[in-house]
């Protein structure tokens, strides 16, 4: 059988073949801030990663393309697929951290980020969780690297809560009322299961919660026991196919769509679109506006895209909701960059220093406007203790077409969630050893 | 088979000192995090689970799909024995493999009836109820909100194993001990009658080899073995553990780790982990150095499946017998154009 061994000389071959292509070339460094991606474009949340990246990989594009970089220091970035899988989004992270002039890391993903806490607090850098991650490391007394922006779990929760509340007349009415959490089996979907708990004793509402198994593609038996127990709402925590599953059964089993309030991670037009009729009247909440009415993305349109170097390959996704928060989370990584650069001069930055422009990040209204952003997000207000930055949140509606602002910017409860969050993260601190910070100054690692 | 029985003494010790002396001498030359935190220390965690499955399917031919459960119970366990009894770390490590050992006798007793595809089916039973128990009671991950748990830092007797070269000797002690004692179990008499149980049950039982104990023996090693790999991939690789890190496609490689590497050897499961482990991340580097951008990373990684799907696919159709016998044999294949041939596939 020599067929066999050519077989192996074809094998060997290639492997060294292989070997001798991985040593990738080093590009030289002439102040570049590096942005490394551990993004996911297959798998099943796909959709969300490929909008999210897009957006976010646009808006840098736009800032070299329009201004030549921050300051003059280019911005680069590398992308490495995780599938949204813990492992592989590790061996992203260490594949690239040694890349110099790192700014922050944006896994969007809470098992990665989860992974990676330890690892960036040893390797002073910030990592950025947008509307999603741990929820006590809003704290930034405890984690000084990590910033979940704009919302975290917790205030998300208090948002659509509060949104209920008004729909049934006000928060004293939530009393007797029934509210299902149907959530994504995952760390990410479980990350807000004690707060519910606790605003339901808090306000007197009943609050049942049920998990469908990563990654959702069959959700019967959960739809038939949401049935059965009749609740006045149901909120949908999901996340990628989940959704339009959701949508669809909840339909088959004929409960009321207009009764259904989707989470920060459900409220997108991949979301919708997939389950057709099923979704319109469908209600979520979200922290960026949906569109392309705003400077911004036409912006990015005319100037990016205009210039052929779009990342999104379908155009119709444009302004799409991950794409706009993609957008938005290139405002929030860049303005964090171009805060620290005015403190500490107009070159590639430390992880550390990048974090101070975090830590600064402030944005009113006034300064969203002016970067063309006004309505597509409110505001952020980050602090050296407040890793969240209260961002406001507002609820769209979808009529089968595109997505309606039906809401205010509403702002979630911080006040009350503070010291829920204080007590989490303070027995991480305890249990991890670490040192809470007290003032701004540079943290301690140990 | 070709055994590692019938090559003289010397030779059989060369293959594991050498490889052990290039295992502690080499990487810190490289000096490398990548080289341990991506490769190596997953390359040894899944290795040794390998190892385990292999005692268990190679040597006794009992099919598992399971593997990532028993992965999943050494894990959780040694969390929980950390947290709330607080022994000694190998102690820890021990303790959690025979709870994997004990869970794993109980999820083999169905051997003693099924056999083939059948127990096949029934180990998946252990893959789910695992995942499910551990996702459904958050006791076992000490009610973190997530379901995410941190892994504590490994010392030993005062000395703290925490940077990556640390926890890669410190698994590699492990790794190395454990193969050791498979190794050695498989020339012994219980490892003969793993292995009269997998060549033909019923002559095994007639020759008075005691068929039900060896099934479960072989079951309890196994679990054990692959709960220590779990302990190692949670503690000394990842630092932190969510039971969907523990599903089926985890099971699956771990089996395509032990065919790739060859059934009924113990080297085997360390030349499929590398190529498991390693291949996925040689090809993401060439194929990015490639493309050099033109490509998107999911494009890419659609590429990379297929180019190692065709690879396993070549390397099985080049030996069938996995890559210990490819690479046995490949000083004869080279030197001259005779190949024996081994003996068929064990089943």
């Amino acid at each position: 059988m020599t067929f066999g061994f050519r077989w192996k000389h074809l094998v060997v071959a290639s492997t060294i073949a292989l070997g001798a292509l991985t040593a990738a070339p080093v590009a030289s460094l002439a102040d570049e801030q590096f942005f490394p991606l551990q993004s996911y474009r297959v798998g099943p949340y796909a959709a969300g990663g490929s909008g999210f990246f897009g957006g976010f990989i646009d808006y840098l594009n736009l800032i070299n393309i329009r201004d030549g970089g921050v300051n003059g220091v280019k911005l680069t970035w590398d992308e490495g697929e995780t599938q949204y899988e813990v492992e592989r989004g590790v061996e992203v992270y260490e594949r690239l951290k040694s890349h110099p002039g790192v700014a922050a890391w944006n896994p969007l993903s809470v098992g990665i980020a989860y992974a990676m806490i330890d690892r960036i607090t040893q390797d002073k850098t910030p990592l950025i969780t947008i509307n999603h991650g741990r929820t006590d490391s809003t704290d930034g007394r405890v984690f000084p690297y990590v910033f979940p922006l704009l919302l975290n779990p917790y205030s998300e929760t208090s948002g659509i809560v509060n949104y209920i509340a008004g729909q049934v007349g006000g928060l004293d009415k939530l009393k007797g009322k029934k509210i299902v959490v149907l959530y994504h089996g995952s760390p990410y979907g479980k990350e807000t299961i004690p707060i519910y708990e606790l605003l339901a004793q808090k306000y007197g509402f009943e609050v049942q919660q049920i998990e469908v198994p990563h990654p959702g593609v069959e959700q019967q038996s959960q739809w038939l026991t949401i049935r059965r127990a009749k609740p006045d709402y149901v909120v949908l925590r999901g996340w990628g196919v989940m959704n339009p599953v959701a949508l669809k059964t909840a339909a088959k089993v004929g409960f009321p769509v207009d009764h259904i309030v989707g989470n920060v991670w459900s409220n997108s037009e991949e979301d919708v679109l997939p389950a057709g009729d099923a979704a319109i009247g469908y209600t979520a909440i979200t922290t960026q506006a949906s569109g392309q009415n705003y400077p911004i993305v036409q912006e990015i349109v005319k100037t990016v895209y205009g210039a052929g170097k779009g990342n999104l390959e379908d155009k119709n996704r444009i302004g799409s909701v991950y794409h706009n928060l993609g957008i938005v989370n290139g405002i929030l990584n860049v303005e964090a960059v171009r805060i620290a650069q005015e403190k500490f001069g107009h070159r590639t930055l430390t992880g550390d220093e990048v974090r101070w422009g975090f830590e600064h990040l402030q944005l009113d209204p006034a300064h969203v406007e002016k970067l063309g952003a006004k309505d597509l997000f409110h505001s952020i207000n980050v602090t050296w203790d407040n890793h969240e930055g209260d961002g406001y949140v507002t609820f769209q509606r979808w009529d089968g077409k595109k997505w309606n602002v039906v809401s205010d910017w509403i702002a979630p409860d911080w006040a009350l969630l503070r010291p829920i969050i204080e007590k989490s993260s303070e027995a991480y601190a305890k249990e991890k050893g670490v040192t809470i910070r007290t003032s701004e100054a540079t943290p301690v690692v140990n | 088979m070709s055994s590692p029985a019938s090559l003289p003494a010397a030779a059989r010790w060369l293959f594991p000192v050498l490889a052990i002396a290039v295992a502690v001498v080499a990487p810190p030359l490289m000096n490398s995090d990548y080289l341990y935190e991506a490769i190596l220390l997953p390359f040894l965690a899944l290795s040794l689970a390998g190892v385990g499955l292999n005692v268990l399917m190679g040597y006794t031919g009992q099919l598992s799909l399971g593997s990532a459960a028993f992965l999943a119970i050494g894990a959780y366990a040694a969390f929980n024995i950390n947290l709330r009894v607080g022994l000694p770390l190998p102690v820890t490590i021990v303790a959690a493999g025979i709870i994997a050992a004990l869970v794993g006798v109980v999820f083999g007793l169905p051997s003693l009836r099924l056999r083939g595809y059948y127990l096949a089916v029934s180990t998946l039973a252990a893959q789910f109820f695992v995942q499910w128990a551990l996702t459904r009671f958050p006791w076992f991950s000490n009610d973190s909100n997530s379901g995410v748990i941190d892994a504590p830092t490994l010392s030993v007797a005062g000395i703290h194993f925490v940077t990556p070269l640390g926890r890669y000797y410190f698994t590699l002690t492990i790794v190395a001990l454990l193969t050791a004692l498979s190794a050695r179990l498989v020339t012994v008499k219980t490892g003969r009658d793993l292995m009269a149980v997998r060549d033909h049950e019923t002559a095994a039982k007639i020759i008075g080899v005691p068929v039900l104990k060896a099934k479960l023996v072989a079951f309890a090693y196994s679990s054990f073995v692959i709960g220590v790999a779990g302990v190692l991939w949670a503690f000394a690789y990842l630092r932190t553990v969510e039971p969907d890190g523990f599903n089926l496609d985890r099971s699956f490689q771990i089996l395509f780790i032990t065919i790739i590497g060859g059934l009924s050897t113990i080297r085997g499961a360390f030349f499929g982990a590398a190529i498991i482990v390693a291949l996925p991340l040689l090809l993401a580097r060439a194929s990015s150095g490639l493309a050099g951008g033109a490509l998107d990373s999911g494009s890419l990684d659609m590429i990379q499946r297929i180019v190692i799907g065709v690879l396993i696919i070549g390397f099985l159709i080049a030996e069938p017998d996995g890559l210990a016998a490819l690479i046995q044999r490949a000083p004869n294949g080279l030197a001259g154009r005779v190949r024996p041939r081994s003996s068929p596939a064990t089943r």
